[in-house]
């Protein structure tokens, strides 16, 4: 069975929100869209977006960490979202695992998004609607566009390529080796929602200099020093000794 | 999703795509673009771009909503008669009617004293264009935002290394083991930055951000090193002590690439003190050095010429000549200088350890050392030595403008530019590597005029409004040596001012100092606001009348896509497209997009049609050129020579059968040739079929080391990116700052500077890097102001561009200023409060966010967030305008020396505006103030030909707008 | 949460309207079983048609909750799976039970009206459990997830109903007065054990989910500093009631009073002295003390999801 899903790393995320206005820019004018902005020139500007990335501090100054987190639905496989919805309206795929709102069906009750512990899905508020993160549903299947083009708007957006998209039910797909050999975590695992987006961790690279490696024979140092040096003039143990 | 899918398959006969270059930003990414029933569908990175090979960014993914802003100008606009600058009240007029008002004015400026007109552009991508009409109109009074910039970082490498970092060249990420990244937050290379580090970090490199703040790209390095704002300098120099002291440099290299070994007079008091010891022969010429110094050859312990073959010089030591002379390597010199600034005196003045900064000096020389990388590429270099590989020192560095936008950046940028010399990672794999047209002489052999006498009426310039000087022979001054240009420019106070001071120009027209001018003409600034420094001051110099009630600076064209604050102060106000609705090139005469491996150029080509009657500012150019009879836009007979813009871009050649043109891609009738060649009618459709770019890659041999190899610098010659085909050694020793400190010193033939700028001079123009307190630092109180405040880029802003981008500014509605929570403990204020940012020049009133990623004796904000109320066409009670604020309201545009007279708060070598010296005290706004940001300053209306409706809500589908602002 | 109206109203109608008919159909086994003069007819009827109002008012009020109320018929798809969705087929059911019941003693009484109230009683217990686990089945939503919720929706929503039964039997039948009394306070008290039981619960919660477990970085020290965006999103406006901690406290002290003790010595007098008045003002203290508990019931919760929207920066 198929699961696709994001795996983020957050190791190179910066934080740039392209993924952000990507999604938007995907999503408004495609088949989940339009995704309306309220006030969109005024005070406290608001609107729909599918994806948003957040900052958070580790720590305290100066052994502070700043990381960049983007969150969007998660496409949990044991989505909690789902079985509350009364219309039907909210669904998981079953060929490839994406959760998805029919906006003919939903009556916008927002009980999904009580039951989503992720704080991802968004009524439309012009609209009226539930929405929420489609994995770009009509991007990734449309025969129109080349091969390696049927990815999500986020993920060919994002320039650190912190964004990876793949069947994690496929063991050699790229998402899970990822997942496998970067030590790939779910968010609140507690609640067994079991996630299909997963986030890379932070790795750290150090450098450790070995004081030998400070001390070289071939110092450049040596070249500028006069050898050999005179005599010394005082006495010496050569003077004095012999056996 | 809906059942009826308003998805049309890509294939659909409603939708197109088509390739542009984006302008969210100056990165100049390529994109593809799909309309929809004519509307933008979505824009999307173009796979086949070599800049962001198909990534995007927040700004460029947000296009769409650049094209529907109601802060769009749709009409020519004069300022309605009677009516006050500021007040914003404009009636809309023909482009006929601005262009006769424009040619009227300017023709009769021209006839009489040119340099009357003064043309200043902001963050523009079309100095060739813009230039090239000042030089035509003969006009002095000329640069674009560089001064204000970054020139530090331009200036402080190319008169070191022959290039440098922001679009000049870049760190090999792609080979590097180590990366330093200083004082950067986004920068303009960005999106191939971006790829460029996580493929770094993917592939195990180490990333090192020195940074007073982490956040973006030092988020993500795996050291963060927090340093006190301008203290650089002083970091730099100690991490080259300590390489220095632990032999940790690379010997080879600095022998045979850079003048380290080359002898330097160091005969005290005498008039030749300071200057390398030169034989005869061969004879300089032009902005070349030849081969004609000296160094002390350690087997025959005698001087001999540079590069004898052979020879094995001495790096240090004191040395004799046969006439007395004595005489010191250069390098000896460097590590005379170098032997104070120790890590423990570092340590006292950045805030990082004295252990630290040697554990770092000590990684950087190691990795340098040790992870040698060797490429089989055989090269030839300058000197005739084959060499079968290329080597290189997988270091890296990358700076911005927390180096460049200090006071004291020249020189803290020549100390970066050593330490990357003395590790050895100059155009080699892993270092740094120069892109096309650099690497350039050093100086490179553009100069300013020299004289008054350039300036005349009816003529064009005498000389390159903006150059490289290289003695004091080269500054554009008068008898008295007193500045010619309005900026000051190129004077004793900037003397390498080589990109302008944008940031004195309106602050001295309005002086008249050295002289009133008559129209200033704007473009692409928002030089009322955030790319002003003592915002609040200049607002009113604008607005600022004579004894006959005449405006002091009588006359303000501003050419603008939005409503920004500037177009208050209009008199004129002149309509551009948006750059999908233009053509643009990305010129090799100007900062081309030329990667590593070879020279890359690329046009815009327009998707969309103009909105109203806007018009491409270019054509505005090409247009008043005709009317002006500016010689490059006329024929012999006086007529207009080009038709448009896109006629002028394929014909214009920089002198007569030059083949030299705005384009390096299909020159030649047929396309056939490149770099020169005649025109060819068809380069646009060429440029168009090959994704908008020209790009040209070297052979393998030609790629690395291109500041002594042969092959490139000869094919760099052939294909005239060069006039000499000799070697640029590096200037680890910089006799160029020596002459002009000679001069200062009375001690040279020749000009000299005025007196009350001697001492100036002299102390500024160390031919070697030294470490000083900004001149901001050096007269402020810094028990009452203890702090330093910075700005920061946000990735997903473009200075003040983007608060009309319906999306863009739902991130960044408003600003904060960051500060560390000790900050707040010790002032009494808490996290989200409103506060109170001082410094000697005004405050600021605006709320504050506590952050554990801050040096605590550093406070920042996002910059250009904040607004006037009403421009942008946003609503008087936005975000932006009630709790965004700007810092420039604390920065002054000029410093008072100790004799009471003024000078730009700018870097005493170069002019580059010291943004980042600010001082200030923070403390707690009282309870009973307005919860609003101060200053505020009067609420804008929209003007004529702006969308009035500010629609309560935007949904955007295309080919079928919803709502919104229509 | 923030607490919506229309769901607060919602809750708090149809619990009062299902409490009454319960008093009703209550009033009627008693009397089946002698323990009480028969009460008329339209007694019961007009009982059951203002339970029946008030569960149309109800119904009428949670419209108000959805964005597209002209789909609501849709919701009954899911009853598989969703409690609201079983709550949407069972309202009306219970309405139509209750109607039914009151029909019946309006045109006759009998036999068939035991039936249809056992049918009602069923319908009522079922919605009462639909109601309860609406809300008690989010599983993460730890101040909700709890045989309490039920419990208290049950006893709370009875309590009002046999409150309201009073002050309408002392218009009608006042022979019934005193039983809904006794029921009233002892349903009401016993609500006050379950209901502060909940609070006590409620007051001893540790979050299970944290901002480590939610954005999956070990360290004590995480503070976030931006949430993506500055002038609020749909996931702002939704789960924060934006009230300080004073006034969710005193809110919580407000029902106590009003819900609790103020009916039960209002029923008390109203019963002592014989004050029809009083008691419609242990029913009106009631309703509005509900109105603030539902409130607060909402407000208390704090969902996971808030981890994530913490500052604007
Ligand atoms: N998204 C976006 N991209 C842009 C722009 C934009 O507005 N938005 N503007 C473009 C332009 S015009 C420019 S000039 C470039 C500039 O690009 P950057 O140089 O990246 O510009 P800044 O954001 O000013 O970054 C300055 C950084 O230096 C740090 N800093 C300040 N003082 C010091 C110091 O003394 N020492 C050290 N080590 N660090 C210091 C600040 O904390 C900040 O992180 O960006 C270009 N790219
Ligand atoms: N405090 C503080 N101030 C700073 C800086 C800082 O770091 N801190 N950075 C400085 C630096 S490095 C720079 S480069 C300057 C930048 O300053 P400016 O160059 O003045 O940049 P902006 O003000 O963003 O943009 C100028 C104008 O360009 C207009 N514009 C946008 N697109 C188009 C177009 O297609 N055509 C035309 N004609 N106009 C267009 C915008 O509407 C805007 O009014 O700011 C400087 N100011
Ligand atoms: S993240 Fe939330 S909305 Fe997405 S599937 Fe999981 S529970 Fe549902
Ligand atoms: S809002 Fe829509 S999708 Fe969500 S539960 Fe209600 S009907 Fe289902
Ligand atoms: S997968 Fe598509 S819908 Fe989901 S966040 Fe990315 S761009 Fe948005
Ligand atoms: S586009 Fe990539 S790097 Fe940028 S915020 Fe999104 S995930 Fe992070
Ligand atoms: S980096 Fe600049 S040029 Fe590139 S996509 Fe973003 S806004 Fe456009
Ligand atoms: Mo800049």
């Amino acid at each position: 069975m198929t699961q696709l899903a994001l795996v983020i790393d957050l190791n190179v995320c910066v934080g740039c929100h392209a993924c952000v206005t990507s999604c938007k820019e995907w999503n408004t004018s495609g088949s989940a869209g339009t995704l309306a902005d309220l006030r969109p020139y005024g005070k406290d500007p608001t609107g729909t977006f599918f994806n948003r990335v957040q900052t958070f501090e580790v720590g305290e100054y100066p052994n502070t960490e700043t990381v960049h987190f983007p969150k969007s639905c998660l496409h949990c496989e044991d989505p909690p979202c789902v079985p509350v919805c009364p219309t039907g309206a909210s669904y998981k795929r079953p060929e490839d695992g994406i959760v998805l709102v029919d906006y003919d069906k939903c009556i916008g009750c927002k009980y999904c998004a009580w039951a989503c512990p992720y704080g991802v899905r968004e009524i439309d508020e012009k609209r009226k609607v539930m929405t929420k993160c489609t994995l770009c549903v009509d991007r990734i299947y449309d025969e129109a566009l080349p091969e390696a083009e049927r990815k999500p708007a986020c993920v060919l957006a994002c320039p650190t390529s912190a964004r990876l998209f793949g069947d994690v039910h496929d063991p050699g797909s790229e998402v899970s080796t990822a997942i496998r050999e970067n030590g790939g975590y779910q968010l609140q695992p507690e609640w067994g929602t079991q996630p299909a987006n997963q986030y890379l961790p932070r790795r750290k690279t150090r450098i450790d200099i070995h004081q030998d490696e400070l001390v070289r024979a071939d110092n450049p140092l040596r070249k500028e020093t006069n050898r050999p040096s005179g005599p010394v003039e005082a006495q010496t143990l050569d003077d004095v000794t012999s056996w | 999703m809906s059942a009826a899918p308003e998805h049309v398959p890509a294939g659909s006969t409603r939708s197109e795509t088509r390739n542009t270059t984006c302008y969210m930003c100056a990165c100049r990414c390529g994109i593809r673009v799909t309309l929809r029933d004519g509307e933008v569908r979505y824009i999307e990175g173009n796979p086949e771009h070599p800049l962001n090979k198909g990534v995007i960014c927040a700004k460029g993914a947000s296009g769409i909503m650049k094209q529907v802003s109601p802060a769009r100008l749709t009409r020519p606009l004069r300022r309605k008669p009677g009516s006050e600058r500021g007040a914003n009240e404009f009636e809309a007029i023909s482009w006929e009617e601005a262009f006769s008002i424009m040619e009227e004015r300017l023709a009769s400026i021209r006839a009489s004293d040119p340099k009357k007109f003064a043309l200043f552009t902001g963050r523009d991508q079309m100095q060739a264009l813009t230039g090239l009409f000042a030089k035509q109109f003969g006009t002095p009074n000329y640069a674009a935002h560089g001064g204000f910039c970054s020139v530090n970082m331009a200036a402080g490498m190319i008169y070191t290394i022959g290039g440098s970092f922001w679009e000049f060249g870049g760190p090999d990420l792609e080979r590097a083991r180590l990366f330093v990244m200083i004082g950067t937050a986004e920068d303009h290379h960005s999106n191939p930055l971006k790829i460029a580090i996580s493929k770094f970090k993917r592939a195990g490199g180490k990333f090192i951000s020195i940074n007073p703040v982490r956040t973006g790209y030092s988020a993500i390095a795996d050291e963060w090193v927090p340093i006190r704002p301008g203290t650089d300098g002083a970091l730099l120099l100690a991490l080259n002590h300590e390489i220095v002291q632990q032999g940790l440099y690379d010997r080879d290299f600095l022998l045979r690439y850079t003048n380290a070994a080359q002898l330097v007079n160091v005969n005290t008091g005498g008039a030749e003190e300071g200057l390398f010891v030169r034989t005869d022969d061969p004879v300089e010429d032009g902005c070349v050095e030849p081969m004609n110094k000296l160094w002390w050859d350690r087997v025959t312990d005698s001087a001999v010429l540079t590069h004898s073959e052979d020879a094995d010089p001495r790096l240090m030591g004191s040395f004799v000549l046969d006439d007395g002379t004595p005489v010191k390597p250069a390098f000896q010199l460097l590590v005379d200088r170098l032997a104070g600034y120790t890590p423990e005196w570092a340590a006292g003045i950045t805030g990082i350890p004295a252990e630290r900064i040697r554990r770092l000096a000590h990684e950087l020389g190691v990795t340098a050392r040790d992870r040698k990388i060797e490429l089989p590429i055989a090269w030839t270099d300058t000197w005739g030595d084959e060499h079968q590989t290329v080597t290189g020192n997988p270091v890296a560095f990358h700076a911005m403008r927390g180096l460049a936008a200090h006071s004291n950046g020249f020189h803290t940028i020549r100390a970066l530019s050593i330490l990357m010399t003395v590790l050895g990672t100059i155009d080699r794999p892993g270092g740094f590597r120069h892109k096309a047209p650099f690497p350039r002489p050093i100086p490179p052999c553009a100069k300013p005029p020299t004289g008054p006498e350039a300036v005349q009426p009816g003529t064009p310039l005498g000389g390159m409004p903006l150059g490289w000087p290289g003695a004091p022979e080269d500054l554009f001054v008068d008898e008295a040596g007193e500045p010619v240009r309005i900026d000051k420019a190129f004077s004793w106070e900037y003397p390498l001012a080589v990109h302008g001071l944008m940031h004195n120009v309106i602050t001295n027209a309005w002086r008249g100092d050295p002289y009133p001018i008559d129209t200033l003409m704007i473009f692409m600034a928002n030089m009322a606001w955030n790319s002003s420094m003592n915002t609040m001051e200049v607002r009113r110099m604008l607005n600022d009348k004579d004894e006959q009630g005449e405006y002091k600076i009588p006359f303000l064209i501003v050419c603008d896509a939005f409503q920004s604050e500037t177009i208050a102060f209009a008199d004129l106000v002149l309509p551009d497209t948006t750059y999908l609705e233009r053509h643009d090139v990305m010129s090799m005469l100007d900062r081309p997009i030329s990667e590593f491996d070879g020279p890359v150029d690329s046009v815009r080509i327009p998707v969309l049609p103009p909105r109203g009657e806007c018009k491409p500012f270019q054509e505005v150019l090409v247009e008043l050129g005709g009317r002006l009879h500016l010689p490059a836009f006329v024929d012999a007979q006086g007529r207009r020579k080009y038709r448009d813009y896109p006629d002028f871009i394929v014909n214009y050649e920089t002198e007569p059968g030059s083949g030299i043109g705005f384009l390096a891609g299909w020159r030649g009738r047929g396309g056939e040739k490149f770099m020169q060649g005649e025109p060819n009618p068809n380069q646009w459709q060429m440029y168009a079929q090959n994704n908008c770019v020209f790009r040209y890659e070297l052979p393998r041999s030609y790629q690395y080391m291109r500041n002594w190899n042969k092959g490139y610098l000869e094919w760099a010659q052939r294909h005239r990116l060069v006039r000499y085909a000799d070697p640029v050694l590096i200037h680890l020793y910089s006799e160029v700052l020596q002459r002009f400190r000679l001069a200062a010193a009375g001690r040279r033939e020749g000009r000299q500077p005025p007196d009350r700028l001697r001492e100036r001079v002299a102390t500024y123009f160390d031919p070697l890097p030294f470490y000083f307190e900004s001149l901001e630092a050096q007269q402020t109180d810094k028990q009452r102001y203890p702090l330093n405040a910075v700005t920061q880029r946000p990735m997903a802003m473009y200075h003040s561009w983007d608060s009309q981008n319906a999306w863009l500014r739902q991130i960044h509605t408003h600003n904060y200023l960051h500060v560390n929570p000790r900050l707040g403990r010790r002032e009494g204020f808490a996290d989200g409060d409103w506060v109170w940012v001082e410094s000697p020049w005004g405050r600021v009133r605006c709320l504050c966010r506590f952050s554990e990623a801050v040096e605590p004796d550093t406070v920042w904000t996002w910059n250009a967030i904040g607004k006037a109320p009403g421009a942008w066409n946003l609503t008087p009670d936005a975000n932006e305008s009630r709790k965004g604020f700007l810092l420039n309201h604390l920065i002054a545009e000029e410093l008072p020396t100790a004799d009471g007279a003024l000078v730009s708060n700018a870097d005493p070598v170069t002019g580059q505006a010291g943004w980042y010296d600010v001082r200030v005290r923070v403390y707690k706004a009282q309870a009973d103030e307005p919860q609003q940001s101060h200053p505020q300053v009067a609420t804008l209306a929209p003007v004529p030909g702006e969308s009035s409706g500010r629609a309560p809500w935007l949904a955007y589908m295309a080919g079928k707008l919803r709502g919104g602002s229509r | 949460m923030n607490p919506a109206f229309s769901v607060i109203f919602l809750t708090t109608l149809i619990g009062a309207g299902q409490g009454l008919f319960l008093a009703l159909f209550v009033a009627e086994m008693l009397v089946q079983f002698r323990a009480l003069s028969a009460a008329p007819g339209t007694f019961y009827a007009l009982g059951s048609l203002l339970a029946v109002a008030l569960l149309g008012l109800g119904l009428l009020a949670s419209f108000f909750h959805l964005g597209h109320p002209e789909r609501a018929w849709r919701a009954a798809a899911m009853w598989r799976t969703s409690w609201l969705s079983r709550e949407v087929i069972v309202l009306p059911l219970t309405m139509l039970c209750v109607a039914a019941y009151g029909l019946v003693h309006f045109l006759a009484g009998g036999a068939a009206s035991l039936a249809l109230g056992g049918l009602g009683v069923l319908a009522t217990a079922a919605l009462f459990v639909c109601t309860g686990m609406i809300y008690a089945c989010i599983r993460f939503l730890q101040e909700w997830a709890s045989p309490l919720t039920l419990v208290n929706f049950t006893l709370l929503g009875s309590a009002s109903g046999f409150t309201l039964a009073s002050a309408y039997a002392a218009w009608g039948a006042p022979a019934l007065v005193e039983p809904f009394v006794f029921c009233a306070g002892a349903l009401t008290l016993a609500a006050l054990a379950t209901r502060t039981a909940s609070l006590m619960r409620n007051a001893r919660l540790r979050p299970k989910t944290t901002l480590q477990s939610a954005i999956g970085v070990r360290h004590p020290r995480i503070v976030q500093q931006a949430q993506g965006f500055m002038g609020g999103s749909f996931n702002t406006r939704e789960f924060f009631h934006g009230r300080s901690s004073q006034w969710l406290r005193g809110v919580k002290w407000l029902f106590l009073v009003l819900v609790f003790p103020v009916p039960v010595l209002l029923l008390a007098a109203g019963l002592k002295q014989d004050l029809p008045l009083a008691l419609c003002m242990a029913f009106l203290s009631q309703y509005i003390g509900l109105i603030a508990e539902r409130w607060f019931f909402f407000a208390q919760a704090n969902h996971p999801q808030n981890l994530y929207y913490q500052t604007v920066g």
